[in-house]
């Protein structure tokens, strides 16, 4: 429900905020790039059960981007798959909340860090199902700075070819990857197009707009016999005016007072 | 040895509907009596290995035992980072097989000679190493996988090799297998992989007269606190490996007894020296011409 996921959406990066300033962490950036998304994933479209993280027949998520695990740890816990404490542990030393997903916290499937495995994993998961017949889907949450990695591409083609309708690609298009934007690192446009003629099936949204979201994503597949893959319009930051399109916020974490202007700012959304 | 191994799978996959085979687009003449037998169970991924083992991840991680097949150095070096993060970190079932090891390729060139896989994988540390030395190793390598599915990595030979053993031996990680007795001296070479062929022609050459022979076709980072007490029961040990010297099998033994120094003087370690990097020849030729011997030492044919 939209309105849900709204509220969810912010909880998520009320608790990013904390993590990320008490850890000391980088990659609140990514994370509040994705909070809509994953408001929407885990609020109203995965198929999971709380009580039961590894039920069969449950949809997978994969985070490609392992870097925004913060989002996806709070997402988890603000679910229950683990209490909410554990966040104020997210990357301390011994913590199992490290601070790029880990396949060790409850409901995450796969742990990533490394760019171009998601995909490639997924897709595997994917053909697992079919081969199967079973109906699961499998989501892949994937930054656009990793569209420079090969091996996605080499996904993108097999999942194609073997007719993988059960998988959904989300790409978070934030504009803006590790040094500057994507557009002076290495020109991914016209990614639409690109993916297209890959095979697979394309719808392009607002990332945070939670109506187009919640329409695109509880929709799949859009086309029989072809993946899905979503490119999301994001704003890297989103959410907290001062860290939005800012490279910095790739790696800062917090000071007291921007915590407290970030939070506000959140609440008052 | 490639012959063995896709006879074996068939008999597995017979008996256990989950094991699958995914090549990248290699294995002409080998594989198509797997890919006849279980159509669904094949999948060629194409020259893309990274996806190759990214996907065979995927699919273990929903319950498969899949075997990746390609030759020489695409479906390790290619992909090291996937064999790392995705099934060794992830503990997955997946066999990662090349055929190809070592100068099998011989005549092919750098880009194929495996001489450094041994290096790579024994540094992951939940792959377990399976380096059969004939084909009946061959299919007691399958038979342990199968019975206990785990990261692996299965290196084959090419084709033809002969047989040492006469039965599908019973093997375990670590553990030296028996395969010539020698003269009680307390002497051994101790070799993993097709060089067992090699040793065995060794046994003849004076310096080796009176040597037992053993194989180690199963090993990993795990076994290696086997070895000291096996290694202490023989007065010499020299090790023959188709790898180079650096990171290769005997290097892996000499660190096994690190909480054992007094052994140590035991060990003698013949590899290839770096020079055949890039050198030109039959298989037979480079062995012979770079693998490492004291200076004293005849070459054995």
């Amino acid at each position: 429900m939209p309105m849900d996921t709204i509220s969810f959406s912010k909880q998520i990066r009320k608790n990013v905020l904390q993590m990320v300033y008490h850890a000391k962490a980088s990659h609140i950036g990514s994370c509040f790039s994705i909070a809509d998304i994953v408001a929407v994933l885990y609020g109203a479209t995965l198929n999971l059960y709380v009580n039961d993280p590894a039920w069969p027949n449950r949809d997978r998520f994969i985070l490609s981007k392992g870097h925004a695990a913060a989002a996806i740890y709070a997402a988890l816990a603000l679910k229950g798959f683990f209490p909410l404490e554990e966040l104020q542990i997210y990357g301390n030393d011994g913590s199992r909340l490290m601070a790029h997903i880990s396949h060790k916290v409850p409901g995450v499937e796969f742990s990533t860090g490394s760019l171009g495995h998601g995909l490639p994993f997924s897709t595997g998961k994917a053909l697992a199902a079919k081969k199967q017949g079973l109906t699961w889907r499998v989501f892949t949450l994937m930054s656009d700075g990793e569209m420079d990695e090969g091996s996605n591409w080499e996904a993108f083609m097999f999942s194609a070819h073997h007719s993988l309708d059960n998988l959904v690609a989300i790409i978070d298009y934030n504009k803006i990857q590790s040094l500057t934007t994507v557009a002076k690192t290495l020109g991914i446009e016209p990614l639409a197009e690109k993916l297209r003629a890959f095979g697979w099936s394309v719808r392009e949204v607002n990332g945070h707009d939670h109506d187009q979201l919640h329409s695109a994503l509880n929709t799949t597949p859009w086309e029989e016999g072809k993946p899905s893959v979503l490119i999301a319009h994001t704003t890297k930051g989103k959410g907290v005016s001062f860290m939005e399109n800012e490279v910095k916020w790739h790696y800062h974490s917090p000071n007291r007072e921007q915590l407290s202007l970030a939070t506000l700012e959140i609440d008052n959304a | 040895m490639r012959n063995a191994f896709v006879d074996e799978l068939i008999n597995l996959a017979t008996l256990n509907d989950k094991i699958a085979l995914i090549v990248g687009d290699l294995g002409f003449s080998v594989i198509e009596p797997f890919a006849e037998r279980f159509p669904d169970r094949f999948i060629n991924a194409g020259v893309a290995e990274q996806n190759m083992i990214g996907l065979a991840a995927g699919m273990a991680s929903e319950g498969y035992h899949v075997f990746v097949y390609s030759i020489a150095n695409f479906p390790t070096f290619r992909c090291a980072e996937q064999i790392r993060n995705d099934v060794d970190y992830h503990k997955l079932p997946v066999t990662v097989v090349t055929v190809g090891g070592g100068l099998s390729y011989g005549n092919m060139g750098y880009s194929h000679h495996a001489v450094q896989d041994y290096g790579l994988m024994r540094l992951l540390p939940n792959i377990l190493i399976a380096s059969p030395g004939d084909p009946m190793e061959v299919r007691a390598c399958l038979r342990y996988l199968t019975m206990n599915p785990q990261p692996s990595y299965l290196r084959l030979g090419r084709a033809g090799e002969p047989c040492l053993h006469k039965d599908v031996p019973e093997i375990a990680p670590g553990k030296w297998l028996l395969v010539h007795s020698g003269d009680g001296s307390k002497r051994s070479l101790l070799t993993t992989g097709a060089t067992l062929a090699q040793a065995q022609q060794w046994l003849t050459v004076a310096s080796y007269v009176g040597y037992a022979l053993h194989s180690m076709p199963l090993w990993g980072m795990s076994a290696k606190s086997l070895q000291a007490p096996q290694i202490a029961s023989w007065e010499s040990i020299v090790t023959i490996e188709d790898h180079l010297v650096d990171g290769g099998f005997g290097s892996w033994i000499r660190e096994s007894l690190e909480s054992s120094p007094h052994l140590m003087r035991r060990i003698s370690v013949r590899a290839l020296d770096s020079k055949v990097c890039g050198m030109v020849g039959g298989q037979e030729t480079l062995f012979q011409e770079c693998i490492i011997l004291p200076f004293d030492e005849q070459r054995p044919k």
